[in-house]
C-alpha cells in the first residue's frame, strides 16, 4: 500500500508563564511545586459573586505572539464562555476568545515557516487567542485505573494562549519542528519559558488519506507529539490497510503506556453553547497601539539566525540550532562579547556542549556551564596551557560540577607537557618500549601515527602533539640516517 | 417612632448624641422580634455582630472621632450578595451553609460609612421570581396584606423595608427585583444605570441585565444610599468610570418643563384597570407640578419579555453551572458514584423547580441549531429596544408608567402557571435590556394593595428619576400610609 498523506493540525496550548499573576485575577502564576490549592482566590475559584478582571500586560504578550506568528490582529478583543462540565473547571465554564457561534477570536490568517531536513516549510496558523487554563487533575496511576482524582486548582486561571493550526503539518517530525520553531519565537519574545514543566501542552488531529479526523488529547511536550503522532499514524494505518475504518473520535495520549486510547466519540462530544462572556467588556485593540507594542518587540528567531550568520560567520545550520533554544543562542552571543572566537565557541557548542547535555539528559539552564566557563576553557587551548583533547574530557566535568577549567586542569595535572626536555625522556621510552613498531616507522607511516598515539597514552594526552611529534620524527629520522650508514659500512666490510 | 426614622434623621440624632446606634439596631430587632413570625423577610439574622458594630460607633462618638456618612443606620442585605462571615445562600438549598470569605464591594462600601448590617433578607431562589415565593426558606409575607406575596425577587428587602424592621435595604434587579417589591410593598426602589453600581459580590444570576440598588422608604434615603454605593470598581470591568456624586443634590421639589412620556406599551394587555387609573392619577398630579405629559409608543417594548428570559436563562445556565458540590454547596458524593453522576444528582436536589426550569431553558437556548433562533435574536431586540429609547428620550426627560401590571397577589396564586408569573415582569424588563435607571415610587392604593409608579430616564440620569420621585412624594400623601399589622403597636 502506498504511503497514505498524512494531515496534521496543531492545537498549541502556551502559558504566558511571563505573566506574574492570572489571567483575571491577582493570583500568583508561579503554581509550579507548590502545595495544591494555596495560590487561589474567590475570581479563580468560581466562589459566587466574583468577578473576572482581565490581565493588562496579556494584551501586550496577545499582540506580540499575533505579530510573530504573522496574524492580522482584529479591532476587538472579546470574550467568550466555553461552557462544559469537568472536575478542573471552578466555574464549569472556560473563558476563552474563541466562539464558534460565529465571533471571531484575537488574531487569524498567520503564518510560520520551518526548515525541514533542508527545505523550508510554510505552515498556516488559523487563529491565536487568550484563554484561562483549568486546574490540574492529578490521578493515582492511570487516568482510566484511579480510584480518585484529586484537584489543585493553583493552575486554574493562568494565561494561556492558544496557536491553532491549519492541517499543513505532514508528517510527526514536522510537528516536533513546527513546536520547536513556535517555542522558539515565544520565548524571543520573553513571553513563555519553555522550561517549566507542562507549559507548553499540544492536541493534535491528524487524518490520513484525508480520511476521518481524529483528534488526540493530553499531550506535554515536544518528544511526546512525536511519539503520540508517530503511534497515531501507525494505528491508523493499521486500520486501513485491514481494510477497516477509522472512527471520527478524541483518543488520550497515554505517556506512561505509549499509546493513544478512546476518550469519546463523535456522539459524545459537546455542545459548548458559547455565548459572550458578560462580565468582560470587549477591548478596542487600535493600530497605534498594535504599532507601538511591534516597535518594542526583541528580535525574533529568523532575524537572529541571519544575523549569527553574517556577523558571526556561523553556518546557517548551525546558526539555527542555537537560536532554535533562545538559551543556547543567548549563551552563545554572551560567550562571544568575553572571547571574539564566534566559529570556535560554536564549534565547541554544536558538537561537545549539545552531545554532553544530551547524553546526561539536561536542559542548558539545568546544567552548571556559564559562558564565563567555555570561554576560559577555549582560551586555555588558544594559550597552549591544555590541548584541545584534554578540553573534550574538561568540559563534561564543567557542565556537571560549574567548577572552572583552570581548576579542573590543575587538579588533575592536565597541564600540557611542552618541557623538550621532560618529552625527549618520555620519546626514549616509549621508543625503546615499542622496538618492533620503530623499525617499521622507518619503512611505514602508520608506525610513526602508532608511535604518536602511544606517546599521548603515556602522557594521558598532555603532550604538546606539535613539539612531541617533532621530537619524535627527528628521532626517527636520525634512526634512519644511523641505519644507513650501518648499511653502507657493511657493505664496505663486506 | 425610631424605626421610622430616616437616614439622615437618624444620622443627625446619633452625632448629636440623641440616641445611640445600639438603641437603633435595638429598635430594628424589637421590630424583628414582633413582626418576622407574619412576614418572614428575613433568612439569617445578624444581631451579635450589627450590636458589636453599633457600639463600635458609639464608642467613636463619645471619642469625639468622625463617623460615616450612614452611621448607625441598619440596613437589611438580600441574600445573593456577599458579605463575609455572614452565610449567603440566595435563598436556595445549594448554598444553604456557603459563608463566603469576602465581602461584595457595595458591602465594603457601607461598611466604610458605618452603616450597620443586621441581616440577610429572603428572596426568590437565587432571583429567580417576582414573588418571593420559590425561596428554600419559604415565601416572605405582604405587610400591606399578610395573604398577597411581597413581589420579587427582592421581596424580603422590601417587606423589611415596608415593615420599618430596617431602615434601608438592598436589593439588585435583573429584571424587575427592586423595582417589583417596592412597587408591591409602596416603598421606593431603584434599579442603577447598568455599570453604575459594582456587581463584585453580587451572586450572579444574569450578568449583562443585573445591578445592585437601594430599597428604601423615601426619595432621600434612596438617594444618600445610592451615592454611598455609586461609582468605578476595579473588581467589576463592566462597571464604569463616573466621578462620585451626591446624589441628594439633585432632591428639588421642582419639575416645572419637565417632559414626561407616558409610554403607552407599558399599559398594555393584561394591566389592571385599577392599576392604570393610579399610575394616570398620578401622572396627573405630576402634570399639575408643572410638567407636561404626552403619549408615546416604543413598539419594540412587546418584545422585550422574550427577550429578557431568553437571555436570563442562558446566562443563568452558564452562571449556575459552578454549583456542582465539589468546592462549596450542597454536595451529594457517594462512593460508587463518578463525578458527573455526583454533579447531577446534586444539581437535582439542591435547586428548586424554577431554578432547574430556568437552567434547562438557558441551555436549549444557547444550544447548536437553536442559538440564531432564540439567543441571537434576543440579541437584536435588545438593539432595536435601545435604539426606541434612544428616540423617545429625544423628546421627553423620562418615561413613565406602571411597574407592576396588577397589584400584589395571593401567595401561591401563580405557583403552578409560570408563564403568568413572568407576564409580570412585562413592564420592567426593558431597562435590564437597556441598562436604563428606573424608579419606582409608591403612587396610590388598591383597597389595601400598594401600586408602583415607574420613572425612567436615560443612562446615568438616576438624578432625574430622584428629581420627579421626589417632587411626587413631597406632593403626596402616599408615603405616610402605613400597613396595618395587628400588635403592630408600642414600638419606639
Amino acid at each position: 500500500m502506498a504511503a497514505a498523506r498524512v494531515r496534521i493540525g496543531l492545537e498549541v496550548h502556551s502559558q504566558l508563564t511571563s505573566l506574574k499573576t492570572k489571567l483575571f485575577c491577582g493570583c500568583s502564576s508561579d503554581y509550579q511545586s507548590r502545595d495544591p490549592n494555596i495560590q487561589v482566590c474567590p475570581v479563580c475559584l468560581g466562589i459566587p459573586g466574583a468577578l473576572p478582571v482581565l490581565n493588562k500586560k496579556v494584551i501586550e504578550y496577545a499582540i506580540m505572539a499575533a505579530l510573530a506568528l504573522n496574524c492580522k490582529i482584529l479591532k476587538r478583543m472579546s470574550f467568550f464562555r466555553k461552557n462544559y462540565f469537568y472536575p478542573d473547571m471552578p466555574k464549569n465554564f472556560q473563558i476563552s476568545q474563541y466562539d464558534q457561534a460565529g465571533g471571531v477570536p484575537f488574531a487569524i490568517e498567520g503564518y510560520l515557516y520551518i526548515e525541514v531536513e533542508g527545505k523550508r516549510k510554510k505552515i498556516r496558523i488559523r487563529r491565536v487567542h487568550l484563554e484561562e487554563d483549568p486546574g490540574r487533575l492529578v490521578h493515582l496511576g492511570l487516568i482510566d485505573k484511579s480510584p480518585y482524582t484529586l484537584v489543585d486548582y493553583n493552575r486554574a486561571g493562568i494565561a494561556l494562549l492558544e496557536i491553532v493550526t491549519e492541517p499543513d503539518i505532514s508528517s510527526p517530525r514536522e510537528a516536533r519542528t513546527f513546536l520547536g520553531s513556535l517555542r522558539s519565537i515565544l520565548e524571543h519574545l520573553e513571553i513563555f519559558d519553555g522550561g517549566l514543566e507542562g507549559a507548553m501542552r499540544c492536541d493534535a488531529n491528524i487524518s490520513l488519506a484525508a480520511g476521518t479526523r481524529v483528534e488526540i488529547k493530553n499531550i506535554s511536550s515536544f518528544k511526546e507529539v512525536e511519539r503520540a503522532l508517530i503511534f497515531e499514524t501507525m494505528r491508523q494505518k493499521n486500520l486501513l490497510k485491514k481494510n477497516l475504518s477509522v472512527t471520527r473520535e478524541t483518543r488520550h495520549w497515554d505517556e506512561k503506556r505509549r499509546i493513544t486510547i478512546t476518550l469519546r466519540t463523535k456522539e459524545e462530544e459537546h455542545d459548548y453553547r458559547y455565548f459572550s462572556e458578560p462580565d468582560l467588556v470587549p477591548i478596542i485593540i487600535t493600530e497605534d497601539f498594535i504599532e507601538e507594542v511591534r516597535s518594542r518587540m526583541p528580535e525574533l528567531p529568523e532575524k537572529r539566525i541571519n544575523r549569527f550568520a553574517t556577523t558571526h560567520g556561523l553556518p546557517l545550520y548551525d546558526a539555527r540550532v542555537l537560536v532554535n533554544d533562545k538559551a543556547l543562542a543567548d549563551f552563545f552571543e554572551e560567550s562571544v562579547k568575553l572571547y571574539n572566537k564566534p566559529k570556535e565557541i560554536s564549534n565547541w557548542m554544536m558538537g561537545d556542549l549539545l552531545r554532553c547535555l544530551y547524553e546526561n539528559n539536561l536542559d542548558l539552564f539545568e546544567s552548571k556551564i556559564t559562558p564565563k566557563h567555555l570561554v576560559e576553557m577555549i582560551k586555555l587551548i588558544d594559550e597552549g596551557v591544555i590541548s584541545g583533547k584534554i578540553g573534550k574530557r574538561v568540559l563534561p566535568e564543567i557542565v556537571l560540577t560549574g567548577k572552572q577549567a583552570r581548576k579542573i586542569v590543575e587538579e588533575k595535572g592536565l597541564i600540557k607537557i611542552t618541557s623538550r626536555e621532560t618529552l625527549n625522556k618520555i620519546v626514549d621510552k616509549v621508543l625503546s618500549e615499542n622496538k618492533k613498531a620503530v623499525e617499521d616507522a622507518l619503512v611505514d607511516e602508520k608506525a610513526v601515527h602508532f608511535l604518536i598515539g602511544q606517546l599521548m597514552k603515556e602522557t594521558k594526552g598532555k603532550a604538546d602533539p606539535q613539539i612531541v611529534n617533532r621530537i619524535l620524527r627527528k628521532k626517527i629520522d636520525l634512526k634512519r640516517k644511523n641505519e644507513k650508514k650501518k648499511e653502507n659500512s657493511s657493505n664496505m666490510k663486506s | 417612632m425610631l424605626s421610622e426614622l430616616t437616614s439622615k434623621e437618624i444620622v443627625k440624632k446619633i452625632r448629636n448624641k440623641e440616641m445611640t446606634a445600639e438603641e437603633c439596631v435595638l429598635s430594628s430587632f424589637e421590630r424583628i422580634l414582633k413582626l418576622e413570625e407574619k412576614v418572614h423577610a428575613f433568612i439569617t439574622l445578624n444581631k451579635d455582630k450589627a450590636l458589636e458594630k453599633a457600639r463600635k460607633i458609639d464608642d467613636k462618638i463619645s471619642r469625639g472621632k468622625t463617623i460615616g456618612k450612614l452611621a448607625g443606620v441598619t440596613i437589611a442585605v438580600k441574600d445573593n450578595i456577599c458579605t463575609k462571615g455572614i452565610r449567603t445562600t440566595c435563598a436556595s438549598r445549594m448554598l444553604e451553609n456557603f459563608v463566603p470569605p469576602y465581602n461584595a464591594t457595595v458591602i465594603e462600601k457601607i461598611e466604610k460609612e458605618d452603616a450597620i448590617i443586621i441581616g440577610k433578607t429572603n428572596m426568590d431562589e437565587f432571583a429567580m421570581g417576582s414573588s418571593t415565593e420559590t425561596s428554600y426558606f419559604g415565601p416572605t409575607h405582604n405587610p400591606w396584606d399578610l395573604s398577597t406575596v411581597p413581589g420579587g425577587s427582592s421581596g424580603g428587602s422590601g417587606a423589611a423595608v415596608a415593615a420599618n424592621e430596617t431602615i434601608l435595604a438592598f436589593g439588585s434587579d435583573t429584571g424587575g427585583s427592586i423595582r417589583c417589591p417596592a412597587s408591591y410593598c409602596s416603598v421606593v426602589g431603584l434599579k442603577p444605570t447598568y455599570g453604575l453600581v459594582s456587581r463584585y459580590g453580587l451572586i450572579a444570576y444574569a450578568n449583562s441585565l443585573e445591578q445592585i440598588g437601594p430599597i428604601t422608604r423615601g426619595v432621600h434615603d434612596c438617594a444618600v444610599f445610592l451615592s454611598v454605593i455609586a461609582g468605578h470598581d476595579l473588581k467589576d470591568s463592566t462597571s464604569v468610570k463616573t466621578p462620585p456624586k451626591d446624589y441628594t443634590k439633585f432632591l428639588k421639589n421642582d419639575i416645572k418643563g419637565l417632559k414626561i412620556g407616558v409610554t403607552k406599551e407599558l399599559f398594555g394587555q393584561g394591566t389592571s384597570k385599577e392599576v392604570e387609573k393610579c399610575v394616570w392619577e398620578a401622572i396627573y398630579k405630576l402634570e399639575e407640578l408643572g410638567a407636561s405629559q404626552e403619549e408615546t409608543s416604543l413598539p419594540t417594548l412587546e418584545q422585550a419579555l422574550p427577550a429578557y428570559y431568553i437571555i436570563a436563562m442562558s446566562e443563568a445556565s452558564s452562571n449556575l453551572a459552578r454549583y456542582d458540590g465539589l468546592r462549596y454547596g450542597y454536595r451529594i458524593d457517594r462512593e460508587d458514584m463518578d463525578w458527573s453522576t455526583a454533579y447531577s444528582k446534586t444539581r437535582r436536589d439542591g435547586f428548586g423547580e424554577e431554578v432547574r426550569r430556568r437552567i434547562i431553558l438557558g441551555t436549549y437556548a444557547l444550544s447548536a441549531g437553536y442559538y440564531d433562533m432564540y439567543y441571537l435574536k434576543a440579541l437584536k431586540i435588545r438593539t432595536l429596544l435601545q435604539r426606541d429609547f434612544n428616540n423617545a428620550f429625544k423628546k421627553f426627560d423620562v418615561l413613565v408608567g406602571p411597574t407592576m401590571p396588577i397589584p400584589p397577589f395571593k401567595i401561591g396564586e401563580k405557583s403552578l402557571d409560570p408563564l403568568s408569573l413572568y407576564m409580570c415582569d412585562v413592564d420592567t424588563v426593558a431597562v435590564n435590556l437597556t441598562g436604563l435607571p428606573a424608579i419606582s415610587i409608591p403612587c396610590g392604593f388598591i383597597g389595601t394593595l400598594p401600586v408602583g409608579m415607574q420613572i425612567i430616564a436615560p443612562h446615568f440620569r438616576e438624578d432625574l428619576t430622584l428629581q420627579v420621585g421626589y417632587s411626587f412624594e413631597q406632593n403626596t400623601t402616599h408615603k405616610d400610609q402605613k400597613p396595618n399589622l395587628s400588635e403592630d403597636n408600642g414600638c419606639s
